[in-house]
């Protein structure tokens, strides 16, 4: 059910101001896939700009196309809303809806969309997508407490159990690590390995190890000037991006000689 | 002679020190006592208890911080000035309140009989016997109710479009702009509003109905509504509208199934003090209610009586030289039974605020 992505010339603008400019890539099916680059370059602007979760910001729109199996997203007919139902995301910080239970946040996506289901049914997606997020074992004799009541890793992992409990076939990871210790980033990384299997996976990091870690291809983003829009310097396998890139830039951004 | 010793270890007179003089813990009692003695002594010579209280308080004022400074240093004794100010100011604000209430609980409580809960001004009443406020508080609910039915979705929805819709755009500033002009209507103006439109609607030079009272209360009420829903919706994380459309979810679903809940202790509380703060109306209903002597259920058709207004027209009676200590005993008995119902309403809101509020439990 994994899907992959073609992006061709995609310039991504906040009003007048270009933010993006010119960015062309593949992305496989049941892979990861890495941004990486300094901050403010557009790598997360890119990514949200994948499932249409760009243009919610008043003035935001895009140019280029994106198309996921051959279906262009931005085209005129397409359902913004149907697209967030195939392609989830997963955000820098953790969001759990504070009004519901642990196991209506997992529900949230269901249940929002009032699809029926039974309880045992409800019951199976729960546990799944909660062992899904490897979160089970640690919630699950208290299912109906409230989600804001977990730990911060914790409720990261909630909130991807949440994104995968609606079956997407693309999931988008905005630094999910980024807010949370070393022990539940190795949790949740562990959980990207497990869930590439499954799903295609594009993935935001500032942490460069993380990247080199997790992922099967990796994008270098970069400004080429501060007020200039960011852009897509390099796409490689990530050996080859971390061992012998293509671009100096990316090579001086690697080992820290900038950023 | 030794400047490199200096450096690394100081010795124990370079170092500031950390404990310094302190007043004793009874001292701002000393001070109070010595000074209420002082504006005792003025009052004793003649001045007036007024300056008495002035001048204990000046001195309690000045001789503390004098003292603090001389013993623990300028710090601390601006420390001392400031809190006393805040306290003066404190107790300053809360005199007319504590005072107020305080005059209507002693001069209404015995005359908040069931008997007077329970009748109206009809039969006998304007002859000073029995009568009550019956009529009055039916009158205040219904037209209360009615003004809140009205004002409450109105006011809800275009918070709603303020917030999740009109971001920015320019109809949403208008809005704003004629919200904020609203606010400042005199309830008054809101009154003849009402009547100008009931003329019109009735056809009746003066008409009286419970309708029209209604009507101009809640054109009093939308401002605050909208502005305090507006408040607790962009209070609600845009990370939280976000994480529902990630999921798909489209966004009037997202405003009733995730914003609204995350925000209903608020919105709830906010509509309550709403309705509080316009049942104590009394300008525009005088215009447009008149005065009924019993209760009217029919909002549509006759005066209805509301407590503010009964209020008001039984003050005009309070000069009456047989009856007139009958009526100030109504207005007393009146008037505590409308702060009874705004604070009662100020407490749901409290209790509803509580029970809605978001449980972060583990």
């Amino acid at each position: 059910m994994a899907k992959s992505i073609d992006v061709s010339d995609l310039d991504i603008y906040y009003g007048d101001f270009l933010a993006v400019e010119g960015v062309n890539m593949h992305i496989k099916a049941r892979s990861v896939t890495a941004f990486i680059g300094p901050s403010g370059c557009g790598k997360s602007t890119v990514l949200r700009s994948l499932n249409r979760m760009h243009e919610v910001i008043p003035g935001a729109h895009v140019q280029g196309k994106v198309t996921v199996d051959g279906q262009s997203l931005y085209d005129s007919a397409v359902d913004p809303v149907a697209v967030r139902r195939q392609i989830g995301m997963v955000f820098q910080r953790p969001n759990p809806f504070p009004t519901m239970s642990i196991y209506e946040n997992v529900l949230a996506g269901n249940r929002l969309n009032s699809k029926k289901m039974k309880k045992t049914e409800a019951d199976d997606i729960v546990e799944r997508s909660l062992k899904g997020a490897n979160l089970w074992n640690e919630v699950k004799d208290r299912l109906d407490k409230p989600g804001m009541g977990l730990s911060g890793g914790q409720q990261q992992r909630l909130c991807i159990a949440r994104a995968i409990a609606v079956e997407p076939q693309v999931l988008l990871m905005d630094e999910p690590c980024s807010a949370l210790d070393p022990i539940s980033t190795s949790a949740i990384e562990d959980l990207i390995h497990e869930l590439k299997s499954d799903y295609t996976i594009v993935i935001v990091t500032h942490n460069m190890q993380q990247a080199a870690r997790v992922s099967d291809e990796t994008g270098f983003f970069n400004l080429k000037a501060a007020g200039q829009p960011g852009h897509l310097v390099e796409f490689n396998a990530t050996p080859k991006m971390f061992a012998n890139p293509d671009n100096e830039a990316t090579e001086a951004y690697i080992s820290g000689r900038f950023g | 002679m030794s400047t490199t010793t200096d450096l690394k270890t100081p010795t124990p007179d370079q170092l500031e020190p950390l404990m310094g003089g302190t007043l004793p813990r009874v001292a701002p009692l000393l001070v109070g006592v010595c000074s209420v003695a002082l504006g005792a002594l003025a009052w004793l010579l003649g001045l007036s208890p007024v300056v008495g209280v002035v001048v204990a308080w000046l001195g309690y004022v000045l001789g503390y911080t004098v003292w603090s400074r001389s013993v623990e240093g300028s710090r601390k004794a601006t420390d001392a000035l400031m809190r006393t100010l805040m306290w003066t100011a404190f107790v300053l604000a809360m005199l007319p309140l504590v005072s107020l209430i305080w005059t209507v609980v002693a001069r209404g409580l015995p005359v908040l009989t069931p008997q007077f809960l329970n009748d109206d001004m009809s039969g006998r009443a304007l002859l000073g016997v029995g009568g009550g406020i019956y009529h009055a508080i039916m009158g205040t609910v219904m037209v209360t109710a009615i003004a809140a039915i009205i004002a409450v979705p109105i006011g809800l929805f275009t918070a709603i479009y303020l917030v999740e819709y009109g971001k920015n755009n320019r109809l949403a500033k208008v809005i704003t702009f004629l919200v904020d002009v609203m606010t400042g209507i005199p309830s008054i103006v809101a009154g003849l509003f009402a009547v100008a439109l009931f003329i019109v609607v009735t056809g009746d030079p003066l008409p009286r109905l419970g309708i029209g009272g209604a009507i101009a209360l809640a054109v009093l009420m939308l401002p605050t509504v909208i502005r305090s829903v507006e408040e607790m919706l962009k209070l609600v994380p845009d990370d939280l509208r976000e994480a529902s459309y990630a999921l798909g979810v489209p966004r009037w679903r997202t405003i009733v199934k995730v914003v609204l809940p995350t925000a209903v202790a608020g919105i709830v509380t906010g509509i309550t003090l709403a309705i509080a703060r316009v049942a104590g109306e009394t300008a525009p209903l005088l215009l447009i209610l008149g005065t009924a002597r019993v209760a009217n259920w029919n909002p549509f058709e006759g005066p209805v009586q509301t407590l503010p207004v009964y209020i008001f027209q039984s003050l005009g009676q309070t000069t009456h030289f047989k009856y007139g200590e009958i009526w100030t005993d109504r207005v007393w008995g009146a008037a505590l039974f409308l702060i009874i119902i705004v604070m009662s309403l100020n407490l749901v809101a409290r209790i509803i605020g509580k029970a809605f509020a978001p449980k972060t439990g583990r």
